[in-house]
This record gives structure tokens, C-alpha cells and sequence, in this order.
């Protein structure tokens, strides 16, 4: 059964229309990638796929109810989100804000207990932020709160995993390291992973499936061999680009800085 | 600064502490006064004078203990504890650490209800000019409320923004009532602006004890939530909370505590503020442990600033809004600096 199912979602901020007719579904274990030009209704889709936003039109169905029959905190057990980058204004430490994870398992009274610790510390461990667990969220970098961001969401033991462009302030270190951890994830425990992102070569690299985004429309969807052509990117992007071979996977790499 | 997790055993350590603290600060408060009440025979006629018959303390120190002294005290943590947990609350909902419970206009709009009682003659009214301070905090709250509301979500920052400009607007009307009134209602009405908790009575204090307690446990019941939408609201949606329930309740729980505190004691500045931020230097920021902090010491700060207030001067008495000022700024630029450092 599909785990994330749209069918004929629109959606318009006032006159502005941002999404229009996007039916698509998501087994279980899959990796999805979605990908498109600035303003093409990546973010906000995954914010109906969350809930986060009601869908004005058509309807949104996790693991076959309609989302907006769900109560909130049970989507957040299914459902966790990494944002791009959300400002801290209080100091919590980086173990509380992992620890806030578990929330929607604990509700809005019980004490983390032990097995909450237990997750946690293995969620930290994952992401590497284990040694600065008692700093506070402030005197952190933007990559090093990224990781945390990455923490609170594997504590949150979802059945899906949303990336919205989640690793664009990670070094190329953490973010390969975070793209291998989602992958193995992905294959050994079928976390669904549906990941926004600007860089297609990593899309190309380990989505199963790519969706093409432009101006708030699917223009394509498949496996990366499919959606990910040189004639795509350039009546979506406007961009000219050399897309190839790799020699060693066999999957698409785009070029940038061509000019026919 | 680092701070400990939360655990249900350190939030009861803390807040057994703080109740200790509270008791030693009203019973050392209720012995302090102009009339000198010695430390034992007031101790013994604390727990046991209450009887029929005890006769270490004479009549008239027995008014002054259970009549006059301990009902003010008692109000004083009551008020103390309600700005103090309506502070954490609203800085929590608007994000904003300068945000106090009178951010809303809460004490504008009292102010004018309370001028105008004092203006009508109304303070030999039984609850005249408490009544109309509560009614101008309440139509004040749902005049920010529906602006907030505008659009389809409550907006904290258009709430915010509200707030101020209300504020403004009845600065001003209570600058026009103040300068139309006449010289003896003058007194009353800066006493008033000042916060004063002299005007206090034991039906006073059960209906606000009552009330403070059932709106601590709602309020309570909402601290993860509130840790929550700290970090931000669409990051606490993600993380399961109905943030639109949230914020309608705590608002709603926060401004009423407010307005009932304003409405007998006038307007107590700066317990609200800086109760909440050195509850969070000491303690961190997780409301499950920060709340029943700022209601238990706040309530200890406003009864030794009180006694403060009504000792200072020998047979006068200095509004108690002067003293929470005076303490509460340097003490709080104190720990800003230490935390700096």
C-alpha cells in the first residue's frame, strides 16, 4: 500500500497559485526525490504532505486515511520532518532539542524515560553530534545545529522522513554521511525517505525515483535515468547542461557550464 | 551555560526548595512590620494563636498578624506567582524575551477601568474598581485577540504589534483622565498605576487562589508544547502539537491571571519580566520545570518586596511597583553579565 498518496492536490498562497493537480503515491521504503527551480512548489508540497498545510483542493492519504482525519500528534509519529535551518530564541541544550523528538510518543505530560534516553543517544551517535550534547543549541554552527535538526528527527522513529533541502549548509563530508545514513535507513529498516533538493546529482545518486517540479506542476516523474535528460533540465531550468553517463553506477551526472 | 536534563525527581527537588522558600519568606514577612511582634511569641502565635483563648499575644496583635498582615502577604504570592507565570507564558508564545504579561495591553486597558472607578467614587464599592480594572483588562484582551485573529491563524506578531499600539492608545486615555481629575483622586490613581497590595481581603484571596490554581493546571498540562513552539510553531506542528489550540488556551488561561492580579493590586511592573529570565538562567528553559519555578519564586519575590515596601519608611507606605523595579533591574543585570562572562 502506498504510504504517502496525493490525489489532484492544489493549493494557492491568496491569488498565487502554487500547486496545481499533483497526483503521485509513495510505497513504503522507497527514496523520492523531488526536485524543480526556485518557486516551484517543492516546500510547500511537503508541507501538505505533512499536514502542515491543508491542501485546498484534492486530498492527502498516509497509509490510506485521509490526512486531515489524523490527529496531530499522531502524524508526528509517522511523519518527521528536517527543516533547512529554524533559529533557537531560548538555550536549550543540543540533548533537549533531540529529546523534543519524542514528543509525540510521550504526549503532553509523561517524563522521557529511560528507552527515550536510549534513542536519543543513538540518534546523536548517527549524526555525530554525540560530544557536544550538553551545549547549548546557540553557540552551534549552522551545520553542527543542521545535524541536530537531522537527531530530533530520527528520534521521532518515523515511518517517513521529509528533507527539505536539508543538508544545503553541510560540508560535503557530513552531507554525503547524512545522504548514506537516510540510504541505510532506507534499506534496513524501510524508512520512506522523500527528499527537496537542488543538487540533481545526488538526487540522481540515491532516490529511487526523481519528481520534477516547474511552476507547481508535475512535469515528470520516474527513475532518475527517466526524469533526469538533458531536455528536461533544460525546458524546466532554462539551463543548458551535459548530462552523462557515471562510469561507475551507470546513472545520469549532470554537467554544469555548457554553452552549445 | 549548560544545564541538567529534566526529571520529575528534579523538578520536585527544585520546587520543595522553593516551597521552603516561600514559607520562610511569609512567615519572616507576616513578623516584620511597624508594630515590633518578637520572633518566638510571634512564631507560637503564628501556628497556635488562631485558637480560642491563647494569650501570648494580646488582641490587637492578633488582628495585626491574621487581619491585616498574613491575608496581605498570602495576596502578595498570589500576585507575585500569577505575573510571574503569565511572564513565562507569554514570552514563550511570542517568542520574545521581553515580552510580559502586560505586552497585550492588559494594563492599559485595567488602568482606564480602574481610573475611571476611582473618578466615579467608587472605592467603597465592594469590587467597584477592581471590577471595572478586570472589565477593561477583559474587553482589552478580546479587542488584541480579534485583531490577532484577522486572518485565518492567530498571529503572534500581529498580536504583538496590537498589544503595543492598544497600550499606546489608553496611555494616552489615561493621560486625559489624569489630567481632568481632581487633586484627591490623583493619589489614588498613582498609587494605583504603581501597584499596591494593601486593598486585600480573605474573600480577595480565596477566588484568586482558586483561580490561580485551576489555571496553573491548565496551564501546566501545556508545558511540552510550550518547549515546543519555543523552538518555533511549525517545528512544534512537525513534532505533533495542535499549536492553534495551544496558544488560544494559554493566552486565554495567561491574560486572565493577569487581569485578576491587575485588577486588586494595580499594576506591579517588572516581577512578570525578569521573574520568568532568572528562573531560565538557574533552571534552562524547559517549561515543565520553569513554570512551577516563576510561580513559587515569584511569589517569594513580590512578599519580600512588599514587606520592603511597607517598611522602608516609617508610617508610609511606598508603592511596591518602586521596589520590584529597584531590586529586580540590578539583580537581573547582575546575572546577565555573570552568564556573559
Amino acid at each position: 500500500m502506498a504510504i504517502v498518496k496525493t490525489e489532484s492536490v492544489g493549493f494557492s498562497y491568496e491569488s498565487n497559485r502554487v500547486l496545481k493537480d499533483i497526483s503521485f503515491e509513495t510505497r513504503e521504503g522507497e527514496f523520492l526525490g523531488i526536485i524543480g527551480p526556485n518557486g516551484s512548489g517543492k516546500t510547500t508540497l511537503l508541507k501538505i504532505i505533512d499536514g502542515i498545510f491543508a491542501a485546498q483542493e484534492g486530498s492527502v492519504a498516509i497509509n490510506g486515511t485521509d490526512i486531515k482525519k489524523i490527529k496531530r500528534h499522531d502524524v508526528a509519529k509517522i511523519i518527521a520532518v528536517v527543516p533547512q535551518d529554524s533559529p533557537v530564541t531560548f538555550s536549550f541544550t543540543v540533548q533537549e532539542v533531540v529529546l523534543m523528538g519524542r514528543a509525540p510518543h510521550l504526549g503532553r505530560l509523561r517524563f522521557e524515560e529511560q528507552s527515550d534516553f536510549e534513542i536519543v543517544r543513538k540518534a546523536m551517535t548517527m549524526t555525530d553530534i554525540l560530544p557536544f550534547a550538553a551545549r547549548s543549541i546557540n553557540e552551534l554552527s549552522g551545520g553542527e545545529r543542521q545535524r541536530v535538526l537531522i537527531a530530533r528527527a530520527l528520534a521521532q522513529q518515523p515511518q517517513v522522513i521529509l528533507l527539505d533541502e536539508s543538508t544545503a549548509f553541510l560540508d560535503i563530508k557530513h552531507q554525503i554521511a547524512f545522504f548514506d545514513l537516510m540510504k541505510n535507513l532506507n534499506k534496513t529498516e524501510k524508512l520512506t525517505v522523500i527528499t527537496v533538493t537542488h543538487d540533481i546529482n545526488l538526487a540522481s545518486f540515491f532516490c529511487d525515483r526523481v519528481m520534477l517540479l516547474n511552476n507547481g506542476i508535475i512535469h515528470s516523474i520516474g527513475t532518475p535515468d527517466e526524469v533526469i535528460t538533458a531536455p528536461n533540465i533544460k525546458e524546466v531550468y532554462e539551463t543548458d547542461v551535459l548530462v552523462d553517463c557515471n562510469p561507475q553506477n551507470g546513472l545520469p551526472r549532470v554537467t554544469i557550464g555548457i554553452h552549445s | 551555560m549548560s544545564h541538567k536534563i529534566i526529571t520529575l525527581a528534579r523538578v520536585i527537588k527544585i520546587c520543595g526548595v522553593l516551597i521552603l522558600l516561600f514559607i520562610a519568606m511569609a512567615i519572616a514577612s507576616v513578623l516584620i512590620g511597624p508594630a515590633k511582634i518578637g520572633i518566638i511569641p510571634g512564631l507560637k502565635g503564628f501556628f497556635f494563636g488562631w485558637q480560642e483563648g491563647y494569650a501570648a499575644l494580646t488582641p490587637s496583635e492578633k488582628t495585626i498578624i491574621f487581619s491585616i498582615r498574613l491575608p496581605r502577604v498570602i495576596f502578595a504570592g498570589l500576585v507575585g506567582a500569577s505575573l510571574s507565570c503569565a511572564g513565562v507564558i507569554f514570552q514563550a508564545l511570542l517568542r520574545n524575551p521581553l515580552a510580559d504579561p502586560f505586552i497585550l495591553g492588559i494594563s492599559g486597558g485595567s488602568a482606564v477601568g480602574a481610573i475611571i472607578g476611582i473618578m466615579l467614587g467608587l472605592g467603597s464599592v465592594p469590587f467597584g474598581i477592581p471590577g471595572l480594572a478586570f472589565l477593561g483588562a477583559v474587553l482589552t484582551v478580546i479587542l488584541v485577540f480579534l485583531i490577532g485573529k484577522s486572518s485565518k491563524e492567530l498571529n503572534s506578531t500581529t498580536m504583538l504589534l496590537a498589544g503595543v499600539i492598544v497600550n499606546a492608545f489608553f496611555s494616552a486615555v489615561i493621560m486625559f483622565l489624569i489630567s481632568i481629575s481632581s487633586n484627591a483622586d490623583l493619589h489614588n490613581i498613582a498609587f494605583w498605576l504603581m501597584g499596591n497590595l494593601s486593598m486585600v481581603n480573605w474573600t480577595t484571596i480565596a477566588f484568586e487562589g482558586i483561580l490561580l490554581l485551576f489555571g496553573f493546571a491548565i496551564i501546566y498540562s501545556y508545558a511540552r508544547p510550550l518547549n515546543l513552539i519555543v523552538i518555533g510553531e511549525e517545528t512544534a506542528m512537525q513534532l505533533g502539537v495542535n499549536v492553534e489550540r495551544t496558544k488560544i488556551v494559554l493566552f486565554l488561561v495567561g491574560s486572565l491571571i493577569t487581569g485578576l492580579a491587575v485588577a486588586f493590586s494595580g499594576i506591579i511592573g517588572f516581577v512578570g519580566l525578569v521573574i520568568p529570565h532568572i528562573m531560565r538562567m538557574l533552571f534552562g528553559p524547559d517549561h515543565r520545570l520553569l513554570l512551577p519555578a516563576s510561580l513559587l519564586f515569584g511569589a517569594s519575590f513580590l512578599i519580600a518586596t512588599d514587606t520592603i515596601a511597607r517598611t522602608l519608611i516609617p508610617h508610609s507606605e511606598l508603592p511596591v511597583g518602586v521596589i520590584t523595579a529597584l531590586l529586580g533591574a540590578p539583580y537581573f543585570i547582575y546575572l546577565l553579565r555573570r552568564r556573559s562572562a
